[in-house]
């Protein structure tokens, strides 16, 4: 898969749990997922458990931990599938 | 001093009907909101049909953001639906997300029965006990917590005042309203939305169906089903739903022009000790009356004040026993008593719901000046045939409705009684 695919259903997942309309077009590697996207701190975990179930990886807590960024979890996402 | 409490707004998720219009429609016509429910055979459950709002799913993607609904069960989407509609009903606007502005005076004191049983029957623990605790995600608290209901209100609607979750089994919405007319009397808050909540789930059903308290001869006539004061009632269905009233001090309304529906004249709540004749699942006599009494006390009125009472009438064998009840306490003669209806005969027992499902019932009747029918009661149970002319079966015109009395009994021999009046501004 590639990233950009990888980073399209990324976006796809975080829109489920963010408080604002999310437009693809605004979103880079960059934006963080808690303070741009307005997601609950709590939720990440939840997104955490999408990306397991949407790429068919494993997630230890360490590694989830670190993901604050859409890029690090589009990086997270490569580095295991 | 008392500050006056008043009704200005409502919310109804009922089995029969969504929104006071349909509601009041479906009480008038004696329209049922009991169905078959195909799962409950599947699983040998003896009662096969409950009280089940229709289009949930459809009203929730209307009412709430995906994201919203990633964390809210049956219960919880309900109640919200419920308190949102009755906030709008009053007059208030439900603020976005971004604003700041958190309505210090206003607070939520919603119940619920049993909670979220369908998150704990479907997530919990299967995924516990398939050793997956971790798949659980976030979302499981805050929708088992008994507080889950009227903390997700709080967060929809901005509200800064106290914002709890009361249980008192089946008489949970009626003691949340009275428990939301106090603070609001002591002028500890301006208004507040109050009523209960109760899911849709055959984890909720279960341990009733078992106790063999659930009506399990009438599978094939769903609408015949619940059967309150009648001879062939055989228990009670299981229903669902969320009713909630807007109450708010008489100032705040009349200071912001708001409609009023009727006043709560006052009210009691009690419990009957497990003595006396009371047990867990049974209600001691004396401690209904006295619940009663208490509340014609607290609303200064008498037995003969009251024009008609919307009773607990579940449609099990405790059906005449709360009416000879009513005629002790009010001291009225069988002949006399106020007209009688049973809202159950239509929606069922929606548990810790049925008090705020009701209560919405008698404040449309107050404000409207109607009686709605009790249906399935035309063979009226022989103990009760004294007071045949009292029971309202046709949905009949009462213009000079003044006082509805609202009671709730519940498991754990708890009681409450609601007055509620029209309104009189002097």
């Amino acid at each position: 898969m590639s990233k950009e695919d990888v980073f399209s259903k990324v976006v796809d997942i975080l829109g489920k749990y963010s408080k604002t309309e999310i437009s693809a077009d605004s979103i880079t590697m960059e934006t963080s997922i808690l303070d741009d996207l307005k997601i609950n701190s709590a939720r990440l975990v939840d997104i955490v458990l999408d990306f397991e179930d949407a790429f068919d990886i494993e997630v230890d807590d360490d590694d989830a931990d670190s993901v604050a960024t859409v890029g690090d979890g589009v990086n997270l996402i490569m580095a295991k599938i | 001093m008392r500050h006056r409490v008043v009704v200005t707004g409502m919310g109804v998720f009922a089995p029969n009907g969504h929104g006071l219009e349909a509601y009041e429609s479906a009480l008038r016509n004696g329209t049922s909101g009991i169905r078959r429910i195909p799962e409950l055979e599947e699983l040998k459950f003896s009662c096969q049909v409950a009280g089940v709002p229709e289009n949930l799913d459809e009203a929730s993607t209307r009412y709430f953001t995906e994201e919203q609904l990633v964390s809210m069960n049956s219960s919880i989407r309900m109640a919200a639906i419920a308190a949102i509609d009755a906030w709008r009903d009053g007059g208030l606007e439900a603020p976005g997300d971004d604003s700041e502005n958190v309505d210090w005076d206003a607070g939520a004191i919603v119940g619920t029965g049993i909670g979220g049983m369908d998150t704990i029957g479907e997530r919990l623990v299967p995924l516990v006990n398939a050793g997956k605790v971790r798949r659980l995600g976030s979302t499981a608290v805050e929708q088992i917590m008994a507080s889950g209901v009227s903390a997700r209100i709080s967060g929809l609607l901005a509200l800064g005042n106290q914002v709890t979750t009361n249980s008192s089994a089946c008489s949970t919405g009626a003691e949340a309203i009275l428990d939301a007319t106090y603070r609001i009397r002591h002028g500890l808050a301006k208004r507040m939305l109050a009523g209960g909540s109760e899911g849709v789930s055959r984890y909720i059903w279960a341990g009733f169906d078992a106790m063999r308290v659930l009506n399990r001869t009438r599978n094939d006539e769903p609408e015949k089903a619940s059967r309150p004061m009648s001879a062939s009632a055989a228990g009670f269905v299981p229903g669902s739903g969320a009713g909630i009233l807007l109450i708010e001090s008489l100032d705040s309304a009349v200071e912001r022009g708001a409609k009023i529906y009727a006043e709560v004249a006052g009210g009691a709540i009690n419990c009957g000790g497990h003595r006396m004749g009371g047990s867990m699942t049974a209600p001691n006599p004396t401690g209904v009356q006295r619940c009663i009494q208490a509340a014609l006390a607290d609303a200064n009125l008498t037995g003969s004040d009251i024009d008609a009472i919307n009773g607990h009438l579940t449609a099990t064998f405790a059906d005449p026993h709360e009416i000879k009840n009513w005629a002790k306490a009010l001291g009225r003669p069988a002949q006399e008593l106020p007209l009688v209806n049973a809202t159950k005969s239509l929606i069922g027992h929606a548990l810790g719901a049925a008090g705020g499902l009701e209560s919405v019932a008698c404040v449309l009747q107050v404000h409207k000046g109607f009686v709605h029918g009790s249906v399935n009661c035309e063979d009226l149970h022989e103990e009760l045939k004294p007071f045949e002319s009292r029971i309202v079966q046709q949905t009949r015109e009462v213009p000079d409705l003044t006082v509805q009395a609202k009671a709730s009994f519940g498991f754990g021999d708890v009681n409450a009684c609601v007055l509620f009046k029209k309104y009189d501004c002097n």
